[in-house]
């Protein structure tokens, strides 16, 4: 595994982005930050807190879990399902959906139809600490930390301290 | 590919391909399900919309034997995870014509169904009919045998109220004899590592008992008074053919269970019913009203437990129709 970016890296993006989220939005109001499961949950939770230290203001923050809107559990098997934890309604909300690695596209076309059975956001933005691109659907993030050109079978990984004991990510070249 | 018969010998080495019996589960399944179900219980309860997951899929329920209750409940959880649902009932299909089982199931299979649930009056029933088609079979009560997934609502009930049910303690009183429930029960209870001691008149317990690993007492009064729950069996009326008992009051004074013996329990302990209830003979409706008793939470449960193990047997199969790329 190559290291990609370190742990002050990650915060100095993560601040970013709270930055550019808190811009685009003309401040905090209506926000909802939801986390795709499992590491867009902490990451959800860490943009909360810049955004709290930034603006003063406390945003609701939760976590999404996909599994059961994905197009592909016949050839990959029940996964486990984890919490959804939304704690205010998203109706009428800026929903800013924040996922660790975006790739094909496939977990946030699952995550918007997550969303709409949960109600009917003003609008729904979406925050990605990497783009590694190879996109199967037509899905862009509104703010991206890192782009990060990549082959298709080459492994991205997100660590996090919270899952994973420390901050960074690294890539691997499958050869 | 359509029209897959299985030879019976491939039937037995597919764990959760099939929801047969509790015997066949360890305590790892077990927890995947209760824990599967503990999510999928805001949409269960109607607090979250259904959920796109099954969508295409073809769930069958095949009722050989009427049950209203189960079947709407099997039927809600398919309907929740956007599954089709078919209803096939032994009454007025060509069950009753005298179509031989095997080719019932075949013509399921011909139909293009994704998954059988299966109620049954004969005991071995959904095992017959896991040996004649591919696709998972789920069983909703067969004979004396098996009624596997009330047992899991009933542990998931259980675990949502007491949390770990490691060394808790669970007292069965009723008509084990022609209980399915309670031998399920007892199984899955045993694998999440509870106590379990059965009540019931001489007449009502099975032979074998001594081999199930739980405890037996003469009198309920003297096994509720550490008692964690009390489970209590439904006189099954239609099952019994001879005198088991002198008379349904004698019943509900030696096993029924009633306001003055239910608070000698400790104050948290829970009553548990399966349904339908037969007030004022295993259970008294002051009982069957009051705050310990989570009947109808059971029922609600029901729902999310049978979208577990829908979720999980189907999830993961090939559809009927193609293959995934």
């Amino acid at each position: 595994m190559t290291p990609l970016l370190d742990a002050d890296d990650v915060r100095r993006i993560c601040r970013r982005l709270a930055h550019e989220v808190l811009e685009a939005n003309h401040g905090a109001d209506g926000l909802l930050l939801l986390g795709i499961q499992t590491r867009g949950v902490p990451l959800a939770a860490r943009l909360a807190g810049f955004v709290a230290e930034i603006e003063g203001v406390e945003v609701p923050h939760g976590a999404l879990d996909v599994t059961l809107f994905r197009d592909d559990l016949g050839s990959r098997g029940p996964k486990p399902l984890t919490e959804t934890e939304v704690p205010v309604s998203v109706d009428g909300r800026t929903v800013v959906l924040v996922d660790d690695v975006l790739y094909t596209g496939r977990t946030i076309r699952a995550a918007l139809d997550a969303v709409s059975e949960l109600g009917r956001p003003e609008r729904i933005r979406l925050v990605v600490l990497v783009d590694r691109g190879h996109r199967e659907l037509p899905i862009r993030a509104d703010h991206v930390g890192k782009n990060l050109p990549t082959a298709y079978g080459d492994q991205v990984r997100v660590r996090l301290e919270e899952i994973d004991g420390e901050d960074g990510v690294f890539t691997e070249v499958v050869t | 590919m359509t029209g897959t018969v299985r030879d019976a010998t491939a039937a037995t080495d597919r764990p959760l391909r099939d929801l047969i019996s509790i015997e066949d589960l360890d305590t790892d399944d077990v927890t995947r399900i209760l824990d599967t179900a503990e999510q999928l219980l805001p949409i269960a309860d109607r607090r979250r919309n259904s959920v796109p997951t099954l969508r295409g899929r073809v769930v069958c329920n095949l009722f050989l034997e009427d049950s209203t209750r189960t079947r709407l409940s099997f039927d809600l959880a398919a309907k929740r995870l956007s599954a089709e649902v078919i209803n096939f009932s032994a009454s007025g299909s060509s069950v009753s014509k005298g179509e031989s089982f095997k080719d019932t199931a075949l013509t399921l299979d011909a139909m293009g169904v994704d998954c059988v649930v299966v109620r049954s009056r004969s005991s071995g029933a959904p095992l017959q009919l896991a040996s004649y088609l591919d696709t998972p079979i789920l069983n909703a009560g067969d004979g004396w045998h098996q009624h596997p997934t009330q047992a899991l609502l009933d542990v998931f009930t259980m675990r949502r109220h007491l949390g770990d049910l490691t060394g808790r303690r669970v007292v069965i009183v009723g008509d084990v004899l022609h209980s399915r429930v309670a031998r399920s029960e007892v199984q899955a209870l045993r694998l999440l590592g509870a106590h379990v001691t059965l009540v019931a008149p001489p007449t009502l317990l099975p032979p074998a008992v001594a081999g199930w690993g739980v405890g037996v007492a003469d009198r309920l009064d003297d096994a509720l008074v550490d008692a964690d729950v009390v489970y209590a069996l439904r006189v099954q009326r239609e099952r019994m053919h001879r005198a088991f008992f002198p008379s349904s009051r004698e019943y509900a004074r030696l096993w029924g269970l009633t306001v003055d013996r239910v608070e000698r329990m400790r104050p948290d302990a829970l009553v548990m019913h399966p349904g339908p209830m037969n007030r004022g003979v295993e259970i008294t409706g002051d009982v069957a009203d009051s705050p310990r008793a989570v009947i109808t939470e059971q029922v609600t449960n029901g729902i999310a437990v049978r979208m577990a193990c829908l979720y999980l047997l189907l999830a993961g199969a090939a559809t009927h129709t193609e293959e995934p790329r």
